[in-house]
């Protein structure tokens, strides 16, 4: 792995720090929350020492057996489409992130999230709360049963309504990989107004969106969304070296 | 209009450079490269998927040395931002990391993760913890002691992450390679003040006092 050997002998990972251009902007105008809460000024460079290349291990203690079936809440079945999602969780060299904490959240069928400051005329579901939590396993992979998530309208801008999405949560191994994003469904007709969706650049849109798959879906049971989540990996811009060896 | 270069004939007075496979040759020997997943906003429900009973232990009730950091995180008005979550990450007082991916081995320190979440639904964030130890900056000296921060929140759609200092470490502050980099007032945004019953780190997304953030 590429990497800094310092002169104390530490050899340190440097994680990718991908361009700009394909990253989700901290501010997006259209989203008006940004507007006074997204730092103005342009964040400085911070080199990747241990702390940075470090991170909590997270994992089954954080797990119940319930945590990654969403679909069975308070003794009952909660209402609307069962899916599977599923998918693996990598970094941006292919590599496996096995035993990693994936923490989801979710609005239930009908677009409604069981939280206090979600009041808009749609119904609750007593058998839905919405949370999840698994780990991968050794070969990074994750699924859970859920139920699709409805759209919902959320004041923004005339009309403004959230498409269809799951969050996500995930630590990674390493401090710079942490990561929290939203899972959409193929093909959504409300993408084109959401700017949340359109923040992302849209050479990396794709990136954030599951792919159908009739291999998983269940027969009689249950559809499948299959959805890789990738993390930085390892930096591997080469660099200049002395005779000695050591970074210059 | 752009002339694509596979169009163009080879000059035959230029030798042929083999290259390395180096990212974006488009060599079969050019490593597999993934793109990252692209974030989004943790949104206003974030509570319902990352609550946890224990979240704001990283050292556990009761450890000696244990103190609370609070404060407040405050948008561009100076408003309280109530809907935000504040996560820290940290050495232990011995300078050692919780995680298996320090390259000295992992740490163990009776009691502490080293990790820590907290809301802001009360106006300020509050997390228990132990002073960090100094660790090695990587180029032969030590950094002063600091907790890695990473702040979510609506309205922001990628983590901004920041650095807590403490201010009874003056002498350390003074050495450390990063507080050196940034100018007298940016820094002192990072340097969280002793209270009662720990320290004090309010985060200003914007203003005159903006604190700093960097980009990892």
């Amino acid at each position: 792995m590429t990497g800094t050997t310092s002169p104390s002998g530490l050899h340190l990972p440097r994680y990718l720090r991908e361009d700009v251009s394909l990253r989700t902007p901290v501010a997006f105008p259209d989203y008006r929350s940004t507007g006074l809460r997204a730092p103005l000024r342009t964040p400085v460079d911070l080199p990747q020492r241990l702390t940075e290349v470090t991170g909590p291990v997270l994992g089954e203690e954080r797990v119940t057996a319930q945590d990654g079936d969403l679909t069975w809440r308070n003794g009952g079945e909660a209402v609307g489409q069962r899916i599977l999602v599923y998918g693996r969780v990598l970094d941006s060299d292919g590599r496996p992130v096995p035993d990693a904490l994936v923490e989801v959240w979710q609005a239930n069928a009908a677009g409604r999230y069981r939280h206090v400051v979600d009041n808009w005329p749609a119904p609750l579901d007593p058998h839905f709360d919405g949370l999840g939590r698994v780990v991968t396993d050794s070969l990074g992979r994750y699924e859970f049963m859920t139920i699709k998530p409805g759209a919902y309208p959320w004041g923004n801008h005339h009309n403004a309504w959230r498409p269809a999405h799951i969050h996500f949560s995930l630590f990674g191994r390493a401090f710079t990989q942490r990561l929290v994003t939203q899972m959409y469904f193929p093909g959504d007709p409300l993408f084109g107004q959401d700017p949340i969706y359109n923040a992302i650049p849209d050479a990396a849109r794709h990136r954030a969106v599951s792919r159908y798959s009739l291999e998983r879906t269940q027969d009689n049971w249950a559809l499948a969304f299959e959805w890789d989540i990738v993390l930085r990996g390892s930096d591997q811009t080469p660099f200049e070296t002395d005779d000695d060896g050591d970074v210059a | 209009m752009t002339v694509n270069p596979l169009d163009v004939p080879p000059d035959p007075a230029v030798p042929f450079q083999p290259r390395s496979g180096r990212r974006g040759t488009g060599f079969l020997a050019d490593p597999l490269r993934l793109g990252p997943t692209p974030s989004a906003t943790v949104g206003p429900y974030l509570a319902i998927g990352l609550t946890w009973a224990d979240g704001v232990w990283a050292a556990s009730e009761g450890s000696e040395g244990g103190f609370w950091i609070r404060g407040r995180v405050l948008d561009g008005n100076g408003d309280v931002v109530p809907d935000a979550m504040v996560e820290t990450w940290q050495a232990d007082p011995d300078g050692g990391f919780a995680s298996p991916e320090d390259p000295r081995g992992a740490a163990t320190y009776p009691g502490f993760r080293g990790y820590a979440r907290a809301q802001t639904l009360t106006g300020e964030f509050a997390v228990f913890t132990l002073k960090p130890g100094r660790v090695p900056d990587g180029e032969g000296g030590l950094q002063a002691p600091h907790v890695d921060v990473s702040i979510f929140a609506r309205g922001l759609l990628d983590r901004v992450v920041t650095r807590i200092y403490f201010a009874d470490e003056a002498e350390a502050n003074a050495e450390d390679a990063v507080l050196r980099g940034l100018p007298d007032d940016r820094r002192q945004t990072l340097i969280a003040e002793r209270t009662d019953d720990g320290y004090r780190f309010d985060v200003n997304l914007q203003g005159d006092r903006e604190t700093v953030f960097f980009d990892v």
